[in-house]
């Protein structure tokens, strides 16, 4: 009998293709909307996390604008935050501009970074080939650089550059490195390699620090342990910060990406739940669509409903052909919303740049609201259907 | 005498109208033996409609008793009264009232499915119910690929297709010419003589004369035989 009614309830859709069509555009709308927002937003979040992450979760970039008696991070600050509890190192970040000479050949403008061994032992990939630097060319100040592809280009023209020499500002650095051109790289070298269009090179920070004739940092980052402990640890950073500028205001400034990252989690939480209502709210009014065309429907087949009626059809029967009715149109229109959600979201990740991946709690969650809705705004119509009175619905031809 | 199908006593069908109680049926004795073909013939506003609404336990009296094939329909309940339908009677309808979307086989297994049957019985209890209407050829046609006539007849074939107590047709030529008429009418006295129990309803003494008794109705009251009525 279930069956009968299946196949009886199907057939009554498909007998009015366009109306059934017209009547799920509220859910298909809704459905869709629900999955493509839904997934492309936690796409484009798990995206932008994954960046700051690459980026650096686990660190706190320390900008020491410092005091008129005293600019910058002295060796000794630096070496007190690095002796603080959870900190696993400090690493400068030094940079300014300088012209590179190789047998004549000059490039201006070219970037160059200090760093210290902290830097690459926190930072995955920064070279493609060579070595890194120890903490020996940071005591000793070695002469020593890591060159981009794009130097290398200009002053190497295709030549193995390993074991070379370039000039920068007058001095001679041997080449033992080349830097990897998609490494991953922290926030303020990120920011900087954008602007350097004519080349990147990494030197020991100390060997720059000399270069620019500078005795302070700026600039540095705080390579955190254990992220759990964040609070406490930044609070300790903040203290020995405040004494090494004497509690000056504004001397320095914090820029943790954990808190950053903490804000956009609550952030997406917001949005889900925003567009989530949203979406319940169209596919409320798809439901009350679904609930009208029942109605009409039950009003136009009263004689049909009637005949079945006399022809021993049980009121139950009746009532659970309409509500099947109503549950595979709003079901239909789930599925339709559900591959149409897809698609968009597929095209908008190809646009956008992220990963397309299939959010299943957003398709559970679309395609569970239509079945949810058909089931409760085809129960009112299949009711009425049901409690039909034979006589008056046979007389009405 | 054969076996007692269809037994009503003082039945009574009232409509309340405002503050009044309209009387249709008026203390109605009906009995009916299985095998019998009778017409129930009166004018309109007799109470013909009402009548076979009752009979075909569509409606309840509002007093009186009621027992088709030995079972009291008062007092039952919407869902018993379906099975009680669906198993003991065959409705033959004046429009034919099949499903336009549905073949003329597909009709004719309607009240099948409503029984139970499976399908497979279904298919071939269908066919054999049109074979017997004459309809073998046009099985797959729709309604409206079918003359009234054959129309009717597929709603024969259905009202047959349980092979239930009793046929139950009201004013079956209503909608039918007077030659297909008669062509009807010889197939419900075929199958009055193949054994089947048929009450049918008219206004036409024409169509009532078929049947091998007439029963009149008149203002809610039933008088056997001919009565002269101006
Ligand atoms: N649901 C109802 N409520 C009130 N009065 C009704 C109802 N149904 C029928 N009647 C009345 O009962 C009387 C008999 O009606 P019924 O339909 O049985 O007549 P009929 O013999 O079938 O007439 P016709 O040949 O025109 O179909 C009429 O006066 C009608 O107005
Ligand atoms: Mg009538």
């Amino acid at each position: 009998m279930l069956r009968e009614n299946i196949r009886m309830s199907w057939q009554n859709i498909l007998n009015n293709k366009m109306r059934s069509f017209l009547t799920i555009l509220g859910i298909v709308i809704g459905v869709t909307a629900i999955i493509a927002l839904i997934s492309i937003v936690q796409g484009v979040i798990d995206e932008s996390n994954k960046q700051f992450v690459g980026m650096g979760t686990g660190r706190v970039t320390v900008q020491a604008f410092g005091t008129p008696l005293k600019q910058g991070l002295s060796f000794n600050d630096i070496e007190s935050l690095s002796q603080i509890e959870n900190v696993t190192g400090v690493s400068p970040n030094l940079s300014f501009n300088s012209s590179v000479v190789k047998d004549g050949n000059v490039v201006e403008d070219v970037v160059i970074e200090g760093k210290n061994e902290v830097y690459f032992k926190t930072t995955e990939d920064v070279i493609s080939r060579g070595r890194v630097f120890n903490i020996l060319d940071m005591e000793s100040k070695n002469k020593v650089v890591m060159i981009d592809t794009e130097l290398s280009e200009s002053l190497f023209f295709g030549r193995d550059p390993m074991g070379e020499n370039i000039i920068i500002n007058g001095t001679s650095y041997s080449i033992v490195g080349i830097l990897n051109d998609e490494s991953s790289d922290d926030i303020m070298s990120m920011i900087d390699s954008s602007s350097a269009p004519n080349g990147k090179v990494i030197i020991p920070y100390t060997t720059a620090m000399t270069m620019a004739g500078i005795g302070n940092i700026f600039t540095i980052e705080i390579i955190i342990d254990d992220t759990n402990f964040m609070d406490q640890t930044i609070d300790k950073i903040e203290s020995v910060l405040n004494q090494a500028f004497n509690f000056k205001e504004d001397s320095y400034n914090l820029i943790n990406l954990d808190s950053l990252l903490d804000m956009m989690e609550t952030l997406q939480g917001m949005m889900t739940a925003m567009l989530t209502g949203i979406a319940a709210i169209s596919l409320l009014v798809g439901g009350i669509g679904i609930m009208n065309m029942m109605l009409v429907s039950v009003t136009e087949r009263t004689t049909e409903i009637g005949l079945r009626k006399a022809l021993g059809a049980e009121p139950g029967s009746i009532q659970i052909q309409f509500l099947l009715e109503s549950i595979f149109l709003s079901l239909l229109g789930g599925i339709i919303g559900a591959i149409l959600g897809l698609s968009i979201t597929y095209i908008a990740s190809d646009i956008i740049g992220i990963p397309f991946k299939i959010n299943y709690t957003a398709i559970f969650l679309g395609v569970g609201f239509s079945a949810a809705i058909g089931i409760i705004f085809g129960w009112a119509p299949a009711r009425k259907a049901s409690m039909l009175n034979p006589i008056d619905a046979l007389r009405s031809v | 005498m054969s076996e007692t199908i269809l037994d009503m006593k003082d039945i009574v069908k009232s409509y309340r109208m405002g503050d009044e109680d309209q009387v249709v049926l008026k203390g109605v004795n009906l009995v009916v033996h299985k095998g019998e073909f009778i017409s129930i013939l009166g004018p309109s506003g007799s109470g013909k409609s009402t009548m076979m609404n009752i009979i075909g336990c569509l409606d309840t009296p509002t007093s009186g008793t009621y027992l088709l094939g030995g079972r009291n329909i008062t007092d039952q309940s919407q869902k018993q009264l379906a099975r009680i339908r669906s198993k003991e009677i065959g409705f033959i309808f004046q429009s034919f009232q099949l499903l336009p979307r549905l073949s003329a086989r597909e009709n004719v297994e309607l009240p099948l499915i409503y029984a139970h049957v499976p399908p497979q019985e279904r298919k071939i209890r269908a066919e054999e119910m049109l074979k017997k209407v004459g309809l073998e050829e046009k099985m797959n046609h729709r309604p409206n690929q079918l003359s009234g006539g054959q129309q009717q007849r597929v709603a024969i074939a259905r009202a047959l297709a349980n092979n239930p107590t009793i046929l139950l047709a009201d004013e079956p030529t209503g909608a039918l010419d007077q030659k297909t008429g008669k062509q009807v009418m010889n197939l419900f006295k075929e199958l009055n003589q193949e054994g089947n129990t048929i009450i049918m309803i008219t206004h036409d003494i024409n169509i009532a004369k078929y049947a091998n008794r007439i029963v009149n109705i008149l203002d809610g009251n039933l008088f056997e035989g001919d009565v002269n009525y101006a």
